[in-house]
């Protein structure tokens, strides 16, 4: 036991991140699912972040209310923002989520009470390992309920053709809206976490580079089921911690292999459990993420 | 106020060639181009590698990095476009490959140089200014602004009235029917992204010498008012782009007078949810909704 | 009158796609939609199903006006179609094509699966689509295929069973017997008569005149945008102006 424990605490802000980049990575995987392409889950767990930081740290919000508020507010924001893109085509999204993003850094930067370009220190440390790891369970054990339901089943077939399902009834925008919108209560949810346990945080946490590291995460563990984000956060976490002296090349090394996945092995690393589906969605051309 | 306008239509032509190049390959082939400001980015470095390693003057630089950038552009297709569309994969696959290309590049333009502004060793671009009265204009604004102007007419040329042209608008409208009429899709392709990438290149070299900096990041901003600029004039439509390009140009450099420059960037993106709302389709857009 | 167009129109850029079509299908009933390639069939289909908007006229489905509803909400109000080239979900197993088919009719689970059951051998939903997959001929043994692996006139069936899951009140198919060999032709055949048997009314658009002949009550034909007939079969094969359309195209008898 006593190895264990000394385990956890060598590596108990590696293993708090991992678990907070699955949350991350979940909720991107949640939106690729209806074959949206969201860059803006990193500006999500920023709102969530900020919030629930300033909340606790101004009107002494009990955790998790600040939590909860933070994840919310997240939410409110990608409510507005989905409704006036999915009217619009796919690609559209991929847009309006970076332009997003910038936004909420240049608001970050400019207002006063956010810290600016400082940001927030001394953010106190609440978060426990067994906050992270029991929202990482929590979260994938809904996300893999309702992927077997019918929003489940309406998402798939949103991802596949969605001419096809409007025509089956399936209101296709709202659905869209649904797993996005989810997606950010999920980040926000994650921000907020991540910032009880990094003590302190700046805008420049919550960009675009997170927001790509992220989609990393998703597409490289996999999209046919909860399994994969996870398995990415956790693989390309932990893979440069262990190759420390590698840690310049890491961003190399992670868009290296997310253009290697993509392109050869679309839909994650996690298909190499079920290859035999994978062969048969290749041989009849249904391979990819979307 | 002469002075502003002169800026405004300077930083236009750049928005202009960066996001003609960005829309070029969204009407041709579809796909939105996430690694285009990589290649603004790298003309910039590239020039920057002719002047300052290999000790050349910049008019060797320029081209030099003009044609390696579209180089570069035909090289990406067949890294991280081509293969998708082979199995007809969705857009969306495209999006991510393109960014991964862009993660790698831009650390390794890092390793190499550092992710801090760079500025060209002393002398290297030509300076001039001249004056109009009481205001005082850089030269070499005016240079890009011509040369730009040139540009883009040389390109509406290419593409009215040459079979390249011709092959890329048939390619653009109809890709299936295009092969079947014997167009050399291969061919059209790499040209498309060459031109592409040639102009993105150009860009980043133009705004690099004006400002006479240069930094890893500095395809970031370009691309999201690349973004704004495709939406306001249409996405897919070029001279869509070039109107949006001036309008952003000028709308930018107006805002300033009103708002702190923190916020600059919110002149883009508030024009970009503005006419998302409104105007989707943008001032010239049209691309047909899906085909059943 | 199940459906009715009134004036249906629609353009794209400078030309009419459709032409202030008239169109009635009585209930219970088959309307065969026949004309050369390119007389605006499909755009037609498309927008009684809602997929695309009009640019005017009126469309009433069962007395009331559902112009500029979308798809989907066509799709809740009872109208199901197929499409021309298949539009199958390829990477979705053949069960989870027809259970989507179903989506109008079914009520959302997400909340209920929360709480892990054991899944029961079938439940309805299941049943029923399990049933369906075997009506159209494609067999529950494989309902477990993906649906990208069927062969074309299988996926043909597939769309089939899929429209048929919601209990539609007007089943539009579009093209589906072709690339069907004879006796698959036959099987839909029967399969249409035995759904009017049943009560379901049928819109079917195709180039075999023979099968359009045989199993709709009525025909109307559409020719560059324009309903240029509309009567028994009898008497569109015999419509002098039906004959000058597909002259050169194909012979109508």
């Amino acid at each position: 036991m006593d190895a264990v424990s000394d385990f956890l605490r060598t590596y108990s802000t590696t293993i708090a991140v991992i678990g907070v980049n699955a949350l991350l990575a979940l909720s991107v995987w949640l939106t690729l699912y209806a074959g949206q392409l969201t860059l803006g889950n990193a500006a999500f767990m920023g709102v969530g972040a900020y919030v629930s930081a300033l909340l606790g740290r101004h009107l002494d919000t009990p955790f998790p209310v600040a939590l909860l508020i933070g994840s919310v507010a997240a939410a409110a924001l990608a409510l507005p923002l989905g409704s006036i893109v999915f009217r619009l085509r796919g690609v559209y999204l991929a847009i309006a989520t970076l332009a997003f993003g910038e936004i909420v850094r240049v608001v970050l930067l400019a207002t006063p009470i956010t810290g600016r370009g400082q940001g927030l220190n001394g953010i106190p440390p609440k978060t426990e390992l067994w906050h992270i790891y029991l929202s990482v369970l929590v979260v994938a054990y809904v996300l893999w309920r309702v992927q077997g339901s019918t929003i489940g089943r309406a998402w798939a077939a949103i991802r596949e053709d969605e001419i096809a399902s409007a025509s089956q009834g399936i209101a296709v925008g709202r659905h869209k809206l649904a797993a996005f919108v989810i997606g950010a209560l999920i980040a926000g949810w994650a921000g907020g976490l991540s910032a009880h346990v990094t003590f302190s945080i700046d805008p420049s946490d919550f960009g675009f580079t997170k927001a790509v590291q992220v989609l990393v995460f998703a597409v490289v563990g996999g999209t046919p089921n909860v399994l994969g984000p996870i398995l990415g956060a956790g693989l390309l976490t932990a893979l440069p911690e262990l190759l420390r002296p590698l840690k310049d090349y890491r961003d190399i090394f992670q868009g290296a292999i997310l253009l290697l996945v993509i392109i050869y092995l679309p839909r994650g690393l996690v298909t190499f459990v079920d290859v035999r589906r994978t062969r048969r969605l290749s041989r009849i051309g249904a391979l990819d993420v979307a | 106020m002469a002075e502003q306008l002169y800026n405004a239509v300077f930083i236009g032509s750049i928005y202009a060639l960066f996001a003609l190049g960005f829309a070029l390959v969204f009407s041709v082939l579809d796909i939105l181009n996430l690694a285009h400001p990589t290649v603004f980015m790298l003309g910039a470095f590239i020039a920057l590698f002719v002047i300052g390693t290999l000790g050349l003057p910049w008019f060797v630089a320029l081209p030099i990095a003009v044609l390696v950038t579209g180089l570069f552009g035909i090289a990406l297709d067949r890294v991280a476009f081509a293969p998708l569309r082979r199995r007809g994969a969705p857009a969306l696959s495209s999006m991510i490959s393109s960014l991964a290309v862009t993660l790698i590049v831009v650390r390794l333009v890092e390793l190499r140089y550092g992710g801090d502004f760079i500025t060209f060793p002393a002398g290297t671009v030509p300076a001039f200014v001249f004056r109009v009265g009481d205001a005082t204009f850089e030269g070499i604004r005016l240079a890009i602004v011509v040369l730009s102007v040139v540009l883009m007419l040389i390109l509406t040329y290419v593409l009215r009235r040459t079979q390249l042209g011709r092959d890329l608008r048939a390619l653009a409208e109809n890709p299936r029917a295009a092969r079947l009429l014997g167009v050399d899709v291969d061919r059209a392709i790499a040209a498309t992204f060459f031109v592409s990438s040639a102009l993105g290149g150009l860009a980043g070299v133009l705004l690099a010498f004006a400002y006479n900096t240069l930094d890893s990041r500095m395809g970031v901003p370009l691309e999201l008012r690349a973004f704004t600029v495709m939406v306001v004039g249409g996405m897919g439509s070029l001279p869509g782009a070039v109107i949006g390009a001036y309008v952003l140009g000028l709308g930018e450099v107006a805002s300033l007078v009103y708002l702190p420059t923190e916020l600059r960037d919110a002149f883009a993106f508030g024009l970009l949810f503005l006419v998302l709302v409104l105007r989707p389709t943008g001032l010239l857009g049209q691309k047909s909704p899906d085909r059943v | 009158m199940l459906l009715e167009t009134v004036g249906l129109t629609k353009r794209f850029g400078g030309v009419t796609a459709v032409d202030r079509v008239d169109l009635g299908i009585v209930q219970g009933r088959a309307l065969g939609l026949i004309g050369p390639n390119g007389a605006g069939k499909t755009t037609l289909v498309n927008l009684i199903s809602g997929v695309v908007p009009a640019d005017g006229g009126t469309i009433r489905l069962s007395g009331s006006d559902v112009s500029g509803l979308p798809a989907h909400r066509l799709a809740a109000l009872g109208i199901a179609r197929t499409f021309q080239g298949v539009r199958v979900f390829r990477g979705l197993t053949v069960e989870d094509n027809v259970l989507i088919g179903r989506h109008t009719r079914t009520r959302s689970d997400a909340l209920a699966r929360l709480i892990p059951r054991p899944r029961s051998a079938i439940d309805a939903d299941r049943a029923r689509a399990l049933s369906l997959i075997d009506r159209v001929g494609i067999g529950r043994r494989r309902a477990e295929v993906l649906a990208g692996e069927l062969p074309y006139g299988d996926q043909r069936r597939l769309e089939i069973a899929r429209a048929l899951a919601s209990e539609p009140l007007l089943l539009i198919l579009d093209e589906p017997a072709a690339g069907m060999n004879p006796t698959e032709s036959a099987g839909l055949r029967a399969l249409i008569g035995s759904l009017l048997v049943e009560g379901l009314t049928i819109l079917l658009i195709e180039h075999d005149v023979r099968l359009v002949m045989d199993t709709c009550q009525r025909v109307a034909v559409l020719n560059f945008g324009r309903k240029i007939a509309d009567a028994v079969p009898a008497e569109i094969q015999r419509d002098p102006v039906v004959r000058e359309a597909y002259l050169g195209t194909e012979a109508v008898a």
